[in-house]
C-alpha cells in the first residue's frame, strides 16, 4: 500500500493566528467514533467553526470567503495534547497538504507524517509574516518544494528552508509505506525476539 | 574500555532497536501493546485491507474505556455510536485472539490504569498505546509513549515501530513536599514552569528526593501528565517502591522468574555521569497546591495565586491569552480562590487510583458536599471500585453526599455520557482543560483529588489546608 506522494505545492494559505491549538480543537473527541476512517474533514475545528445551533460562525476562518487554499498555517505549539490521528485525517479530509507553524507537538507531527500530510515548520519571524503578508492580502501564493525543503512567499520571493528527516522525506516524494517496510523486516525482527 | 555513562532512557531504548534506518528513525521493538475502542478500529482495517493478522496477539491487551457509561454497566451502551465502537473492538479482538477485558470482566478498568495494577506494566519495557496518556506506564522505569492509529497499525503488523530517538530531559524535584502537595501539584507546577511545549522532542526522567518519596499511584500520576508539557514520555527508575508495588500482582514474575527479573530491574538507572539533552531543578518546597486558570495545563497557579495579568505578553502570545481567559470567564490579575465551582469529578487515568480516592475520602469524611455541586466520583478499573467498597470508602461518600459510580474515561473527555454542561465550572482531577474537553463550552480548572474534595465541600475553589 502506498501514502500520497508529495513533491510541491503552490497554493494560498488559510490562516489561523492562534498558538497551542490542540487534538481537542482540531477535533473534539464526540466525533472520534467513527470505525472507519471517513467523514472527519466536516468537523474540523467543529467548536469554532459551527456556531451552536450548528450554522457556520463567520468570524472563523475557514468560512470566511476571502480564504481557502491548501496550506494550513497556525501559531505556535500547533497539534498539542491527544494522540488521535484523527487531528491529521481531519486536516488532511479539509483539502490541506501542508500545515505550517513555528512548532509542532511531536505525535501530531508523526501523524501528519503518516498520512501524506506535510509538516512545515518555519521560525516565528517568518510565521509572523506570513499572517501580515495574508491579512492584507488573501491571493498571495506560496510554494512549498519538498525536494529542496523550503516554503517562498512569492510575491515578496522570500524564502526559509524547513527541516524533514531524510527517511520521512523519501517516503513522501514516493509515497512509501512505514508499514510495507516493517512487515519486510519479518525475519529480522523474528530473530530480534529470540536473542 | 570505558563505557560512556548512560541514562536510564537510553539503557531500555538501545535494548529494543531491531535495526536503524540510516538518516531515519529506529526500528523500536514493542514489548506490551495495549488498546481501546476509540483508536483501534481504523488500524485493524488497514490490517484487513493487507490481509494480515495481529503479529503477536499475546503481547497485545484491550479494554473499552474512553465510550462507556459509568452507571448501569450491565444495560447496553445507549448512543448507538459508541455501543458499536465497543462492539467492533469485541469483534477485532476475537477475529485476532486479543485479550478483552471488556465491561463485565473484573479486570475492566481505564487502559493505563489496569496495565500496571494487573502487573502488566513493568520496568524495563517498551509499551505503546494509541493514548498519549501511556505515558502512565514509565512510573514503572519503562519507556511508555503514545501512538497515533497508523502507528497502531505497524505494531499490529510487526510488534515494532519506527521512531526516531527522541533528547533526553531530566527533571530533579529535590526536598521534601509540604502538606497537602501532591504529585498532580508537582505535574502541575513544574508544567506552569517549562509550558506545554517545554517538554517537545524528549522524553523526561523524573527524578530527586521528592520524587523518590512519591507512592506509585503519585509516580503514575506525575507521568501521565508529562505528555502536557509536550514530552513524549516521563520516566522514573525502578526502586523497591516500584518492586513492591509489582510483587504479586496476577500477570508479574513469580517464583524463580521474579527473583531473575528482579536482578536485571535493579539494574535500571542512569548513570552517574549520563548527559541529558536538558535538566531542569525544582525545590519541592516551593510547590503549593495547584489549579489551572486557562484552556491548557500549562495555565496553573498555586491556590493562594492570582491569576496572571498577561501585560507582558504580546503579539499572538496575547491573543491566546485573552482568548483563554474569555473562555473561561475570568479576568487577568483576579484571585483564583473563591471561584464558583458547579461540578467535581475525581477520576480519570490521572488520578483514578484507590490512592486518590483514600486523599479525597479522608478530606469529605465527616463533611458535607455543598448543596450546588454536582460531584462524580468515578473510579479508574474494576478492581479500584472493588477496593474503594472494601476499605469502606464507599460509605464515607455516600455519608458525605457523593454517589460512586462505575469505572471508565467518564468527564475527562466529553466521548461517553459524563459532559459538563456548557458555561459551568469543573474542578477536575483529569488531565486537560483545554476548551470543550469535557464537553462543548465546559470550562475547566485541573487540580489534585485533594483541591477537589475542597472545591466540592466549599462549593468554590479552596485552599484544602484551610478547611
Amino acid at each position: 500500500m502506498s501514502i500520497e506522494k508529495f513533491r510541491r505545492l503552490v497554493s494560498t494559505v488559510v490562516p489561523l493566528p492562534i498558538e497551542n491549538v490542540d487534538t481537542d480543537q482540531i477535533i473534539p473527541a464526540r466525533f472520534l467514533k467513527a470505525v472507519e476512517r471517513k467523514g472527519f474533514g466536516d468537523n474540523l475545528f467543529r467548536d469554532w467553526r459551527y456556531k451552536k445551533d450548528g450554522t457556520p460562525n463567520p468570524d472563523f476562518v475557514l468560512n470566511n470567503p476571502r480564504y481557502s487554499g491548501r496550506i494550513l498555517v497556525a501559531g505556535k505549539n500547533f497539534g498539542s495534547g491527544s494522540s488521535r490521528e484523527h487531528a491529521a485525517w481531519a486536516v488532511y479530509d479539509a483539502g490541506f497538504r501542508v500545515v505550517v507553524s513555528s512548532f509542532f507537538a511531536d505525535i501530531f507531527k508523526s501523524n501528519v507524517l503518516n498520512n501524506g500530510l506535510l509538516p512545515v515548520q518555519v521560525p516565528d519571524a517568518f510565521l509572523s509574516e506570513i499572517f501580515q503578508i495574508v491579512e492584507t492580502d488573501p491571493t498571495a501564493q506560496f510554494e512549498v518544494d519538498l525536494e529542496s525543503q523550503t516554503i517562498t512567499i512569492l510575491k515578496a520571493g522570500i524564502s526559509v528552508n524547513f527541516d524533514i528527516n531524510p527517511y520521512k522525506k523519501e517516503c513522501l516524494l514516493n509515497g512509501y509505506d512505514d508499514i510495507d517496510f516493517l512487515i519486510s523486516l519479518k525475519k529480522e525482527i523474528i530473530a530480534f525476539e529470540q536473542v | 574500555m570505558i563505557l560512556e555513562p548512560k541514562t536510564l532512557f537510553d539503557k531500555i531504548w538501545d535494548a529494543h532497536v531491531v535495526k536503524q534506518v540510516k538518516d531515519g528513525p529506529d526500528v523500536l521493538y514493542i514489548d506490551r501493546h495495549f488498546i481501546h475502542e476509540v483508536t483501534s478500529p481504523v488500524a485493524f482495517l488497514g490490517l484487513e485491507k493487507r490481509g494480515m493478522k495481529v503479529f503477536r496477539p499475546q503481547n497485545t491487551i484491550a479494554t473499552p474505556d474512553h465510550n462507556v457509561p459509568t452507571i448501569d454497566q450491565h444495560l447496553p451502551i445507549k448512543e448507538e455510536l459508541s455501543r458499536v465502537q465497543v462492539e467492533t473492538l469485541k469483534q477485532n479482538c476475537a477475529k485476532n485472539g486479543i485479550e478483552l477485558y471488556s465491561l463485565d470482566h473484573k479486570y475492566h478498568g481505564i487502559v493505563h490504569i489496569i496495565g500496571p495494577e494487573l502487573g502488566i506494566t513493568q520496568p524495563g519495557m517498551t509499551i505503546v498505546c494509541g493514548d498519549s496518556h501511556t505515558s502512565t506506564h514509565g512510573a514503572f522505569g519503562s519507556i511508555a509513549f503514545g501512538i497515533g492509529t497508523s502507528e497502531v497499525e505497524m505494531v499490529f503488523a510487526s510488534q515494532c515501530i519506527l521512531q526516531p530517538k527522541p533528547k533526553k530531559m531530566r527533571i530533579n524535584v529535590e526536598g521534601k513536599l509540604h502538606k497537602d502537595v501532591t504529585a498532580k501539584d508537582i505535574a502541575l507546577y513544574v508544567i506552569s514552569k517549562i509550558s506545554t511545549s517545554g517538554g517537545t522532542g524528549h522524553f523526561i526522567e523524573f527524578a530527586g528526593s521528592a520524587i523518590r518519596s512519591l507512592t506509585m499511584e503519585g509516580r503514575m500520576t506525575l507521568c501521565n501528565m508529562s505528555i502536557e508539557c509536550g514530552a513524549r514520555g516521563g520516566m522514573i527508575a525502578p526502586d523497591e517502591a516500584t518492586f513492591e508495588y509489582i510483587k504479586g500482582r496476577e500477570f508479574a514474575p513469580k517464583g524463580e522468574e521474579w527473583n531473575k527479573k528482579l536482578a536485571l530491574w535493579k539494574q535500571l538507572k542512569s548513570d552517574d555521569n549520563a548527559v541529558f539533552d536538558a535538566e531542569y531543578q525544582f525545590d519541592a518546597s516551593d510547590i503549593e497546591p495547584m489549579i489551572t486558570y486557562g484552556t491548557n495545563p500549562g495555565m496553573g497557579v498555586g491556590v493562594s495565586g492570582n491569576i496572571p495579568t498577561g501585560e507582558n505578553l504580546t503579539g499572538s502570545d496575547r491573543i491566546t491569552f485573552d482568548k483563554s481567559l474569555e473562555y473561561m470567564g475570568f479576568k487577568p490579575g483576579e484571585k483564583i480562590k473563591g471561584k464558583k465551582v458547579d461540578y467535581v469529578f475525581i477520576g480519570s487515568c490521572t488520578n483514578g487510583r484507590i490512592e486518590d480516592f483514600r486523599l479525597f475520602a479522608n478530606f469529605v469524611k465527616g463533611k458535607k458536599k455543598a448543596d450546588s455541586v454536582i460531584a462524580w466520583i468515578v473510579p479508574g478499573s474494576k478492581k479500584v471500585e472493588q477496593q474503594i467498597r472494601e476499605e469502606g470508602l464507599a460509605e464515607i461518600f455516600e455519608a458525605a453526599g457523593f454517589a460512586l459510580r462505575q469505572p471508565g474515561c467518564s468527564a475527562c473527555l466529553a466521548m461517553n455520557d459524563d459532559k459538563i454542561p456548557e458555561g459551568k465550572y469543573s474542578v477536575s482531577t483529569s488531565n486537560r482543560n483545554f476548551e470543550g474537553r469535557q464537553g462543548p463550552g465546559a470550562r475547566t480548572m485541573l487540580a489534585s483529588p485533594l483541591m477537589a474534595a475542597a472545591a466540592a465541600i466549599t462549593g468554590v475553589v479552596s485552599d484544602p489546608r484551610e478547611i
